[in-house]
């Protein structure tokens, strides 16, 4: 097996891990604590890609147009978060999913009307653009750039969570969300915080992956699904959940899609195998899932009871 | 309890109703009753959701085929009635029905995705109306299902990397990676070269497609540059387009891997790129039926004027669905303006006679055109613009391998 | 280990209680009588429009009547039990596949086992690999609760969706043109009535079938699961096995449902098994209310002709039609029929206004009964 090929594949499948982790982290937040199914969570991340790569086109700067994209992904989320969604919390999770999936309609159509079908290619600024090479290796500078702007998300929602005030009642409300209202913390605005912390996040991960892709209508229903996933498979509730079950998920979706024909071709004719392994390296998270949901039906890192 | 608020409530809800009933019955009255003095055509095509990018072009297309036309065929108004499929195969027969049998249309055009027409064929073609496709050629409609009433304006999903497998060849490349969306029309193109291509195939890959489509091709692209090969084929169409230049482009492979496409790098992705200076894609070369500066006088007149009304080039589903409206009204034209009699019209259209901006073509068996395929290189144009243009013919007069399945 | 997730989960099956089936038989008559009107109105006005020469409205009609009968399998689990299948188009795709499959081999040759035309064969087979498939993915689901099931559901449709997706014989994505409709003695499904009543016929049968289930006792082992399952295991009730046949018997309904779709589409693909479908048929049933008998129905149709309708205005119908949605979501809480029987089992005195159809309320103007609490609280026994 050629090393330089599973360095490569390796890194791509971190780099779609860091990305799951950065959608997954708010969504398990707000599942966890709100006990909200935001279908519309990615809506963000299409948010997110949209308003930044339109400002990168307009400013000329990947980096401005970032921080402004990340104010503005925010401010939105704060609009809606107090127009709407603080009125979803307490229903049944059914209604959640049938208004959040009404929001992703709207917030898909808004961006058709405002944007155009289209979608948006982005640049890529020629700082970002180079590889490192080492010995046979190439590694793309960008990429490098997302796997570490997602290990320092994941740091500084582990520092948040574990070692302050606040990650101190959001680790509570994630456990037990009637006692942390009863000790008469301000419970809207720590729900408020959470979801537009999260809806970054999800915005965050969209900026991310724009100059690898475009911005483009409906990007985000590709990957809710994937992030759900993640999610179910992390635990509930569980940052810790999240990130493994983000980076497992990544590193078997792209291993997967890389070598599973080499793998099939080993026991049978390359026709078959040709067919076979694409359909079964789709199918390889939805069995993850499946076989551990059987075998551990809370997930891999359910939240305690403190 | 309330009462007055309950009472309140109520004739809303009546009022509501009432309403509601209004619109129902509406959809009931029999609308515009098929109007002797004009020619209906239904244009089924995306209108919704990220394909409304195609859809529109298609749509533009139309109105300026009808603008040259002015509206007239035969001494009769030609009306066109646009549907959105909303890219999903069962609302493609519903709005597909609806043009058939509540609209009594007389041509249904259109279609751009594949399921969808596969979807839609029976409810024309079983009414004996005719139907046009604009862009969809899967093989089962050319080959063992063909219908004497359905006609194409673009190809049969083979013929383009057939062609490519010729220009291939044509320039000496020994050895290809593929790669192409894993799903049926994505293993057309994919069928289409490898029966072509005489080099070695050094690699396949058949990325995740749909709902969730796969859009980052690192892993894939990795390998390709592995291989060895001495070019890389794809087939990206849509948005995956762009993410697959763009990936190309910065894992710098222009060099070493030169790039193939089909109906990848077209005028609707082209000027996203450029605007994004993906200049990666300078100099790859496709092959297609038609390009913008295909040399006849209907060609020149179609592009320079498309350009004129929107401003963009048009692309290869403009050219089709332009064709589409012009084989229609050259048909009832010729019948005189007569629409009720399928056989007199069908068989003016089998003679391909109306002015397409592809120059003269005919039809197969099948009723899939028997056309030229061009190869053509990405440049700029005087303005600067991205566009392509035609660097050799590469197969004259070509007719899909399915013809001979299609017992017409 | 009993965590903050299964008391929130059970506190909102609280919510959930009050909109007992046993309640909604002992209520009002008249939101039964809107029912009935939806009923014949549904089955009788397609048929007045298609001998009127509007012969497109029978296809509309067709395609939300089979639509319904699968919303109605579908409300067996989730409505009775409490558990939101998010997999249930892959029924659907089994049930179309299962026509589609062996009139191509009666076609084109091949695969004689199963090849043939008749439409007893293709519902039998229809039936038989749902209830199959319901029964191996069902033993596993429901191993899991709440949003856990949900997405285990979603899993076990998007594995069939992409074993469809890889069958090159069948057409891969592109599906497959049905040659011949199925065969059945005395019906003739070219014709659009004979199809029409066919389908409405079905509908009837599985209504009736699901009102007789909840009316049995195995219903009210369901029903009492829903509410309080470790109650009932303490005394002994096995629910897993009850909630097992539940899943399979709606499974294999919502295979029939799909056998019949195929017959009129004449056309099958994996995209009807897409997430995005099994998501629509949620909807359906949530918006009509989930926890009636005739929600889903009302719910089908409400969601098909807004969908029609809204479309017909403008490209960017989304936008309505999600704002519409969230106005459902937060106004019209139990579904439409939710809101139907709490105007009428509050003041059923006024009874002039039977002649409310089934998308009047959809149509979002109507506001919302103030204080949906009413309608929580309370439990039933």
């Amino acid at each position: 097996m050629d090393y330089s090929i599973l360095v490569a594949q390796a890194i791509n499948g971190l780099q779609l891990g860091v990305l799951l982790f950065l959608l997954a982290s708010g969504l398990t937040l707000t599942f966890g604590i709100m006990d909200l199914v935001n279908l519309s969570h990615a809506s963000f991340y299409m948010l997110g890609a949209f308003i930044c790569a339109s400002l990168t086109l307009w400013t000329g700067s990947f980096l401005l147009s970032l921080v402004l994209a990340i104010v503005l992904t925010g401010l939105a989320a704060l609009v809606i978060e107090l127009g709407l969604v603080r009125r979803l919390y307490t229903l049944p999770h059914l209604d959640q999913v049938l208004a959040t999936f009404g929001m992703i309609l709207c917030l898909d159509t808004l961006v058709h009307i405002f944007w155009g079908p289209a979608g948006i290619v982005m640049p890529l600024p020629a700082w970002l653009n180079g590889q490192i090479n080492i010995g046979e290796i190439v590694l793309p500078v960008y990429r490098l750039m997302i796997i570490a702007v997602g290990l320092l998300v994941a740091v500084l929602l582990y520092v948040l969570v574990s070692h302050t005030r606040t990650g101190m009642l959001i680790r509570a409300g994630a456990s037990n969300r009637t006692m942390v209202s009863a000790l008469g913390v301000d419970i809207k605005l720590l729900f408020s915080g959470v979801f537009v912390a999260g809806s970054v996040c999800a915005g965050l991960a969209g900026m991310m992956i724009a100059p690898i892709t475009e911005a483009s209508i409906g990007m985000g229903n590709e990957i809710i699904i994937t992030a759900f996933v993640v999610v179910i498979i992390g635990g509930i509730g569980s940052i810790k959940g999240a990130f493994v079950a983000a980076l497992l998920i990544g590193m078997i979706d792209t291993l997967g899609r890389a070598y599973l024909d080499t793998v099939f071709a080993a026991f049978m004719d390359t026709e078959t195998a040709e067919t076979a392994a694409p359909a079964i390296s789709a199918m390889l998270i939805y069995l993850l899932m499946a076989v551990i949901l059987a075998v551990r039906p809370q997930g891999l890192f359910p939240p305690r009871l403190r | 309890m309330n009462t007055r608020k309950h009472i309140h409530n109520t004739t809303n809800i009546l009022r509501a109703s009432a309403l509601s009933a209004a619109i129902a019955l509406s959809g009931f009255t029999p609308l515009a009753q098929a109007q002797d003095d004009s020619v209906k055509i239904g244009f089924v095509t995306t209108l919704t959701t990220g394909g409304a990018v195609i859809g529109n072009d298609m749509k533009n297309a139309v109105e300026l085929a009808l603008e040259h036309l002015d509206n007239t065929a035969g001494g009769k108004k030609l009306e066109v009635l646009f549907e959105d499929d909303q890219f999903k195969p069962e609302i493609g027969k519903q709005v597909t029905d609806k043009l058939v049998k509540q609209d009594d249309v007389d041509f249904v055009a259109g279609f751009i995705w594949s399921h969808v027409l596969m979807a839609s064929f029976k409810s024309v073609v079983n009414a004996d109306k005719i139907l046009i496709s604009a862009n969809a050629g899967p093989s089962p409609i050319a080959g063992k299902l063909c219908n004497e009433n359905f006609f194409s304006t673009s190809w049969q999903n083979n013929q383009t990397p057939m062609a490519m497998g010729q220009l291939l060849n044509d320039k000496g490349v020994n050895s290809l990676y593929i790669m192409a969306p894993n799903y049926a029309a994505g293993k057309d193109m994919v069928a289409g070269v490898e029966s072509v291509f005489e080099g070695e195939i050094k690699g396949k890959d058949l990325t995740k497609w749909g709902a969730d489509a796969q859009l980052d091709f690192s892993a894939e692209l990795a390998k390709a540059k592995a291989s060895g090969a001495e070019g890389i084929f794809i087939f990206y169409p849509g948005k995956a387009a762009g993410a697959f230049i763009k990936q190309y482009t910065q894992a710098g492979l222009q060099d070493s891997l030169p790039l193939y496409t089909v109906f990848t790098v077209d005028a609707l992705s082209l000027p996203k790129l450029q605007e994004a200076g993906l200049d990666g894609v300078m100099g790859s070369e496709n092959t297609q039926f038609w390009g913008p500066d295909l040399d006849n006088e209907t060609n020149k007149k179609f592009v320079s004027s498309f350009k004129e009304k929107y401003g963009t080039y048009p692309s290869f589903y403009a050219a089709q669905s332009y064709d589409a409206i012009n084989l229609i009204a050259a048909a009832v034209e010729a019948t005189g303006g007569d629409t009720s009699d399928t056989a007199a019209l069908r068989a003016e259209m089998e003679k391909a006679n109306f002015d397409s901006v592809r120059g003269a073509f005919s039809y197969g068996n099948n009723h899939m055109p028997i056309q030229n395929f061009y190869s053509r290189k990405v440049v700029a144009d005087a303005d600067g613009n991205w566009t392509t243009t035609i660097s050799s013919t590469v197969m004259e007069n070509h007719q899909d391998p399915f013809a001979g399945e299609c017992k017409l | 280990m009993d965590n903050a997730l299964n008391r929130s989960e059970q506190s909102k099956l609280a919510h959930h209680k009050c909109r007992s089936f046993y309640r909604r038989h002992r209520g009002s008559v008249l939101p039964g009588m809107i029912n009935l009107l939806v009923l014949v109105a549904l089955g009788a006005l397609p048929v007045i429009a298609y001998l009127d020469g509007q012969i497109f409205w029978l296809d509309v009609a067709t395609r939300l009547v089979i639509l319904a009968i699968a919303a109605v399998s579908l409300n067996l689990v989730l409505g009775f039990c409490g558990l939101a299948s998010f997999g249930h188009a892959a029924f659907i795709g089994i049930g179309a596949y299962a026509v589609g499959i062996p009139v191509y081999h009666e076609t084109y040759g091949g695969f004689e086992m199963i090849a043939g035309y008749s439409g007893w064969w293709h519902l039998a087979l229809a039936i038989a690999v749902s209830a199959l498939f319901a029964l191996v993915t069902g033993a596993i689901s429901l191993r899991t609760r709440g949003v856990h099931f949900i997405m285990i559901t979603m899993a076990f449709s998007q594995m069939m969706y992409y074993t469809l997706v890889s069958l090159q014989e069948y057409g891969a994505d592109d599906g497959l043109s049905i040659d011949l409709r199925s065969e059945l003695p005395l019906l003739n499904l070219d014709d659009p009535l004979h199809l029409f009543g066919l389908c409405f016929a079905s509908l009837l049968g599985a209504l009736l079938l699901s009102w007789t289930l909840v009316r049995s006792r195995f219903g009210k082992v369901l029903v009492a699961a829903r509410s309080n399952e470790p109650r009932l295991k303490s005394l002994g009730v096995e629910t897993y096995r009850y909630q097992l046949v539940a899943y399979v018997i709606s499974g294999a309904m919502c295979g029939y449902a799909g056998a019949l779709m195929a017959n009129f589409t004449v056309f099958i693909s994996p995209s009807m098994v897409e997430w995005s479908r099994s998501g629509e048929l949620i909807f359906m049933v949530v918006f009509g209310g989930s926890a009636y008998l005739f929600g889903p129905v009302i719910g089908t149709a409400a969601f098909i002709l807004l969908e029609y309708f809204l479309s017909r205005f403008t490209v960017y119908w989304h936008l309505p039609f999600g704002i519409l949605l969230i106005l459902v979501v937060l106004f019209l809480r139990g579904g439409v029929s939710g809101s139907i029987a709490r105007l009428f089992s509050k003041r059923s005195a006024v009874s002039n206004s039977v002649s409310v159809n089934s998308t009047s309320v959809a149509e979002g103007s109507a506001p919302a009964i103030q204080g949906s609490s009413q309608a929580r609280g309370e439990d039933t026994p």
